[in-house]
């Protein structure tokens, strides 16, 4: 049962990438990428990570997606897609990403890895996911959390600079 | 329990059509989206070995990567919209004011 629903997955999410990759309309694309970040959000459930699913959910869908739909209605969505679509030596560039695709593929589904780390499936039932990703994260990497707060404000600044009007 | 591999392929695949896309595309607004695709495909390979190696710094490093990814997109797709205002138009043939002149000799 759970291979069915896992082969479900599988296939859908296959297709809703090309689905998404392949629209002329940028609107449409996003609405395919939302589609493929829940289905994203549920595999990370299947592997036993609900804060990421719920990270997942509200930051991509809810931040990230907005953002892009109103840099596109910003610009004008039927201006968008007068243009032509692949580059002129797209022949190349598709062969070397193949390439590099099955190259990944190869690599990632021979990887088996051995460590074994002690936050096992009965350890993360008795504690808790969220309690024990807070845990980890405010010990171990608080002086990564501080200087990704950093990575977050530079953007912001970034940004309002980027958009104002030169005079 | 589902074998790792099978993420793991999966993972790769996304990653891949993303890049095939990124590749392929001139419209910015498909490239930036080929960007998170391949984004999604990076971090479901770090939460499923996360999960097959016990230990939960691997979704330490996808929650790290989500929020660099978002401060990412926000200052490129502002940096397309000062780029649409300048020279009206997306496509990424356009921007080659640093790119050399090519010589025929």
């Amino acid at each position: 049962m759970i291979y069915l629903i896992f082969a479900y997955f599988c296939l859908s999410m296959i297709g809703i990438t090309v689905m998404a990759l392949t629209r002329k309309n940028p609107v449409h694309a996003v609405m395919w990428l939302l589609l493929l970040f829940l289905h994203v959000a549920v595999v990370y459930l299947f592997l036993n990570a609900e804060f990421l699913a719920m990270v997942q959910v509200i930051v991509y869908a809810g931040a990230i997606l907005v953002m892009f739909l109103f840099t596109i209605f910003f610009l004008g969505a039927k201006e968008l897609t007068k243009e032509k679509r692949y580059t002129q030596v797209w022949e190349g560039r598709l062969l070397i990403g193949l390439a590099m695709t099955a190259t990944g593929i190869v690599t990632f589904s021979v990887a088996s890895p051995s460590y074994r780390g002690k936050y096992t499936i009965e350890y993360i039932e008795k504690v808790g996911n969220v309690k024990s990703v807070g845990e980890m994260l405010f010990n171990e990497y608080s002086l990564a959390f501080l200087m990704l707060g950093v990575i977050l404000l530079v953007p912001m600044v970034a940004v309002g600079l980027i958009a104002r009007r030169p005079r | 329990m589902i074998p790792v591999e099978y993420y793991l392929a999966l993972s790769g695949l996304i990653f891949g059509m993303g890049l095939i896309s990124l590749l392929i595309n001139r419209n910015l607004i498909i490239v930036f989206i080929s960007l998170e695709v391949m984004l999604a495909g990076v971090n479901l390979a770090l939460v499923s070995l996360a999960h097959y190696m016990n230990d939960i710094r691997g979704q330490l490093i996808a929650i790290f990567s989500i929020a660099v990814a978002a401060g990412s997109v926000a200052v490129g797709l502002s940096l397309l919209v000062a780029n649409f205002q300048l020279k009206k138009t997306l496509d990424s043939e356009e921007f080659s004011e640093l790119r050399e002149e090519l010589r025929n000799d």
